[in-house]
């Protein structure tokens, strides 16, 4: 099962964090801290996986982007990396190119496309196509709320410029 | 596609995103996210505020979570958002909900309404979110009332539903196992599920199911298998592909379930071979996936019953991994050879080189795993080497929770396999001496058992050899600044115990280290509890023995000192130790016996000597005891501290009436039977109220040890005092059969040795360092020899590990001799996925792209080998283009990097066609995040100089 999901900078910024297992705020902050320093001076040719308090820490680097998902002592690290990639792909397909600052800016997206992909701590979903046909199913039905959303960045960009 | 990545919030938020982006301190992030916070907090609760701008600030006050801040105030106003009628709001609401709250949290009670609703919704978008929401926040009490519904979820026309209600039921399980027992009916029907995606989420509860109880699923065996096979055989839409392998997360969910219903189970596992062997064969070992399922293979053929050919096929798969560049799949290796080892334990020798190229490698987690799997494959011969490796480890590392682990690791394989006493004694110094406040202090109270009870023969000399090698290490290492307060107690036990057993040293050496144990470490209790009663036994042993007791100074002014401690437990010892002094001789002797820490202390545990005491009392008109069972209106609580209970009763109000007084007075006895024995035992500094008891308990924890720590010790005595006799389960040699040690045995693991040798060489082609070999030879070819030696003494049997270290590498000597650098000649651990050779068409790889963004000029020339060197000079500039071109420029700039990173295409080499769809995709799409970047500096944002990782695609 996957406990956790963080994302975070290679300065260390948080990016994204999904719990599936409790942990208290003061935990996850906790949490995050220690993690960071773990895998943020990982060198580039080591494993990707870490011990971490009786679970296991897979990671992946993406750019300037971590993201680490913690699991079982006997889960398979293998398939956890492909699950990181499998996000990272869907993510690329919906972005279209997918950097950092659209997950910085689009969290909340990205919260949304994780919860098709995973549930209650486990995979629910391996179709790339299945998991982009719900989100743009949601996305169409705000259709009209975006493009009015759409013209008021617009305005704010003109009234920058 | 590109359209939907972009930015729908507000300039303030994009603003605030900025400004946090920017922050160069900590400090400055957090003053940035309070006044975000202040001005949040201000702006929620005004009415009326629209819902659309109400949206964006739940989603802001989600960000200022994310960071580590309070986000509490704002809770109920995503509560009260997912009551929204539009979905857009609802869907806001329910993912700020499931961020913030845990399942315990007290507004879950507020949204379950809300869930019931929406899970009734015609909309089946509403109730996918719903359902979201369920299998975060719905708990153990709440299940009920939702429970009905998402049963009937489960035949929804739209399988996104199906399949999250599934989810959630699997959730239910794992929180209430109860809850959903007569549900299984369902989750048999769902595995028959048209949709593919349905029927894989409901392997999820399934396995969780199996695993509880294996014998009432042996009938889907059949269905598994036949599942396996079909996606196997690539009958799964297309979409379920993953890098070219067919539904590759199902695959390895399958074989999870299959491991655990063929485990011991031979019928079911003949259903499996075939499959599992189609799978074996089809897997792409080039790709991650590809091993993900081959590791899983492994699992399942290692769990399942064996069959030869499935064998043969996971040590080859396991062979390939130990031998491959990468770090992961050595990781998966190391692991996956610990479980075959079980069923074949011969298929480690021939990767012996590989395993001690990862124990030495610098990725601790690495050479964790291989620790793991030492742990698994020690033996009495080999033990040694393991446990002082592992040692040295514990000493190197910080972490706290792993150290602990690996010291108890260290402690069991002593217990086990000692090969001698002192090693024993020695090895145990050394864990405790580092990790002494981690382990159990059950390790402690063992030692000291074993110490005092010997190891089980009559051989009274060699126990006492023990004791005074224990006694002498002991005062040895008492030298050291710091130690551990569990060993201290064990300490100061033993040399209390038998500091002056063999007449070496004399008492008042002992005592006066005794007395600087309990200076040194004042503020330990513990230890100056121990300290003392050790005194008081050393006093005990030379006033028994006749001798003239003659008091150090520094003891007199310690028992001074702890006569007036705080502590009563101190002051009770103290008066204790002045009491024994005044006695005579023979009083001392029967109260304290020499060396008769073993002996049964024989308790009354009905304090019958009482009884004309308590007749005496009871006719004076005291009240008669009333045994706990049958008193009333007390709760049973528990018998923990009885007689605080008892003392509760008689004080406490009592609610009923008041009996009539009774004629017949009986004497009753009081049950001190618990009290008795848990005044005893050593861990606890309490110490006896009564003196009746003190008196009876000459050694404290020889009665503790004798009543509660009951530990492992009975497999111990066996396997201890004598060597134990090793056939030779190895084939390779057939030349050890000679029976005399030393020689024999080092050309039996040379033998080992230079086959595998030539088998990990023939590849490699590199030299092995001869300490490599030594260590390889005493970890590996150990079991290869036969010990006939009688065990005349355990000086003398040493194993033969350290002969072979001493002679083995001399063979290996000269091959190394001709290099120099052999060892730790680093490979090229590239990711695992890529091709092995460096060069070869880096940027088609997503993976092999991210290492070239780190460092762009790293990419930059591995791009050499391919493209045209005109480009090359080109990209740098190109680069710096990308970071600052006008919007104009777009076009010329993204034609220029689509063909530079098109070139490399034609180069494609096998192995990494897996990727080719990826990167298809991917030349265009630089466009795309020129624009945004254009965007984002229309919206205001300007990335900052520092940061132009920010635009880097993820994938490449």
């Amino acid at each position: 099962m996957i406990h956790f999901v963080l994302l975070i900078s290679r300065q260390g910024k948080v990016r994204l964090t999904k719990w599936y297992s409790p942990y208290s705020q003061k935990e996850r902050t906790k949490v995050i801290r220690e993690l960071g320093g773990v895998i943020l001076n990982r060198g580039p040719k080591l494993c990707n996986f870490v011990d971490w308090r009786g679970f296991k820490v897979v990671y992946k680097r993406y750019a300037s982007l971590y993201f680490c998902m913690c699991i079982d002592q006997d889960d398979n690290e293998l398939e956890v990396l492909e699950i990181i990639h499998h996000y990272v792909e869907i993510l690329d397909r919906y972005f279209g190119s997918v950097c950092e600052l659209d997950l910085i800016f689009n969290f909340h997206k990205a919260y949304y496309i994780l919860d098709e992909l995973l549930l209650a701590g486990e995979l629910q979903e391996s179709s790339k196509k299945t998991v982009a046909r719900l989100i743009a199913a949601q996305d169409s039905l705000v259709e009209t709320a975006k493009e009015q959303a759409s013209s008021i960045s617009n305005i704010i960009a003109q009234a920058t410029k | 596609m590109g359209s939907q990545g972009g930015f729908y919030q507000s300039k303030e938020f994009l603003d605030l995103v900025k400004s946090i982006g920017e922050a160069r301190s900590k400090a400055e992030e957090d003053r940035i996210v309070l006044s975000e916070i202040e001005t949040l907090k201000r702006r929620i609760s005004e009415p009326d505020t629209p819902k659309r701008k109400m949206k964006e600030y739940i989603i802001r006050l989600v960000y200022v979570e994310m960071l580590g801040h309070d986000a509490s105030f704002g809770y109920i106003h995503a509560v009260k958002m997912t009551h929204d009628d539009t979905l857009l709001v609802k869907r806001t609401g329910y993912l700020a909900v499931t961020l913030f709250l845990n399942e315990d949290h007290d507004l879950i009670i507020l949204i379950v309404n809300t869930i019931q609703k929406d899970l009734k919704s015609d909309n089946y978008l509403v109730v996918c979110v719903a359902l979201n929401a369920v299998c975060k926040l719905i708990n153990e009490e709440t299940i009920p009332a939702v429970l009905p519904q998402i049963v009937e979820l489960l035949a929804h026309p739209k399988e996104a539903v199906r399949k999250k209600a599934i989810m959630a039921l699997h959730r239910f399980y794992q929180k209430s196992p109860s809850s959903v027992s007569h549900l299984v009916s369902n989750f048999r029907k769902r595995l028959c599920d048209n949709d593919p995606g349905v029927m894989g989420a409901t392997l999820c509860p399934l396995f969780d199911l199996i695993t509880n109880d294996v014998n009432s699923y042996k009938d889907l065996v059949i269905s598994f298998v036949s599942i396996l096979k079909q996606v196997a055989e690539r009958r799964l839409p297309k979409a379920y592909d993953y890098h070219q392998m067919p539904a590759p997360f199902i695959q390895i969910k399958l074989l999870k379930i299959l491991a655990l219903l063929g485990s011991g189970d031979k019928q079911a596992s003949e259903n499996m071979y075939t499959v599992v062997g189609d799978i074996f064969r089809k897997c792409d070992s080039s790709s991650n996936i590809g091993n993900a399922i081959l590791y899983e293979c492994i699992c399942c053929v290692s769990s399942i019953y064996p069959n030869p050919k499935l064998l043969e096929s996971a040590a080859d798969a396991i062979s390939r991994f130990l031998k491959s560049d990468s770090h992961n799949l050595k990781y998966m290796g190391i692991d996956a050879l610990g479980r075959l080892i079980k069923i074949s334990p011969e298929i480690a020798e021939q990767h012996q080189l590989a395993v001690i190229d990862c124990l030495e490698d610098p990725d601790d987690t690495l050479k964790r795993k291989t620790f793991e799997l030492l742990y698994k494959m020690t033996k009495s011969t080999n033990v040694e080497v393991i446990v002082d490796r592992m040692i040295d480890y514990m000493i190197s590392i910080n972490d706290n929770h792993y150290k602990t682990e690996i010291a108890s690791r260290c402690v069991e394989l002593a217990e086990q396999f000692a090969p001698s006493n002192q090693w024993f004694i020695q090895t145990m110094n050394k864990v405790f001496e580092h990790a002494g406040d981690l382990v159990n202090i059950k390790v402690a109270h063992n030692l000291m058992r074993l110490i005092a009870e010997g190891f089980g023969e009559d051989d009274n000399t060699a126990d006492s050899q023990l004791r005074s090698s224990a006694v002498e290490s002991y005062l040895y290492i008492l030298g050291e600044p710091k130690l551990p307060s569990v060993f201290l107690q064990v300490i100061c036990w033993v040399l209390g115990e038998y500091g002056t057993a063999d007449g070496k040293y004399s008492a008042s050496y002992i005592t006066g280290k005794l007395c600087d144990v309990a200076e040194a470490y004042s503020n330990d209790e513990t230890v100056k509890a121990y300290a003392v009663t050790a005194l008081m036994k050393i006093y005990a042993f030379e006033i028994a023995a006749g001798r003239m007791v003659d008091m150090l100074p520094e003891c007199h002014s310690l028992m001074e000192e702890f006569l007036a401690s705080h502590s009563t437990d101190l002051q009770q010892r103290a008066y204790e130790l002045q009491a024994v002094i005044g006695l005579d001789a023979h009083a001392v002797e029967s109260i304290m016996p020499s060396d008769a820490s073993c002996e049964d202390i024989e308790v009354d545990k009905a304090l019958s000597f009482l009884n004309g005491y308590i007749q005496e009392s009871i006719e004076k008109g005291a009240q008669p005891y009333i045994p706990e069972s049958e008193r009333s209106g007390m709760l049973n609580i528990s018998n923990f501290r009885n007689q605080d209970h008892h003392e509760a009763s008689s004080h406490g109000l009592r609610f009923e009436a008041y009996e009539l007084p009774k004629q017949t007075v009986q004497a009753r006895i009081p049950p001190a039977s618990l009290a008795s024995t848990e005044l005893v035992p050593v861990p606890e500094p309490v110490y006896p109220r009564e003196s009746y008891q003190t008196t009876t308990v000459p050694s404290v924890s020889s009665d503790a040890a004798s009543t509660e720590l009951k530990l492992r010790l009975d497999g111990v005595q066996k396997k201890w005092g004598r060597q134990t006799h090793f056939p030779s389960t190895s084939t390779s040699n057939s030349t050890s059969q000679k029976t005399v040690n030393g020689i024999t045995q080092v050309d039996g693991s040379n033998t080992a040795n230079s086959r595998t040798r030539e088998t990990y060489d023939s590849r490699k082609q590199v030299e092995i360092s001869p300490e490599k070999q030594k260590l390889a030879a005493s970890l590996f070819g150990g079991p290869s020899k036969t010990e006939k030696k009688s065990a005349t003494g355990h000086k003398s049997s040493k194993p033969s590990s350290h002969m072979v270290k001493s002679h083995a590498p001399k063979s290996s000597m000269e091959v190394a001799s001709e290099k120099t650098s052999p060892v730790q000649q680093p490979p090229d651990l590239l990711d695992f996925g890529e091709p092995t050779v460096k060069s070869t068409a880096p940027s088609l790889d997503p993976f092999k792209d991210l290492e070239g963004l780190l460092e762009p000029t790293t990419q930059v020339s591995s791009a050499v080998n391919h493209s045209s060197t005109a480009a090359v000079t080109k990209s740098p500039d190109i680069m710096g283009l990308y970071t600052e071109t006008p919007a104009g420029a777009h076009h010329k700039d993204s034609d220029i990097l689509s063909g530079l990173s098109n070139s490399p295409m034609t180069n494609m080499v096998g192995g990494t066609t897996t990727m080719q769809v990826a990167q298809t995709s991917k030349s265009p799409n630089l466009k795309d995040s020129l624009e945004k970047d254009a965007l984002v500096r229309q919206m205001g944002v300007t990335p900052s100089s520092q940061n132009p990782n920010l635009f880097k695609d993820l994938l490449g």
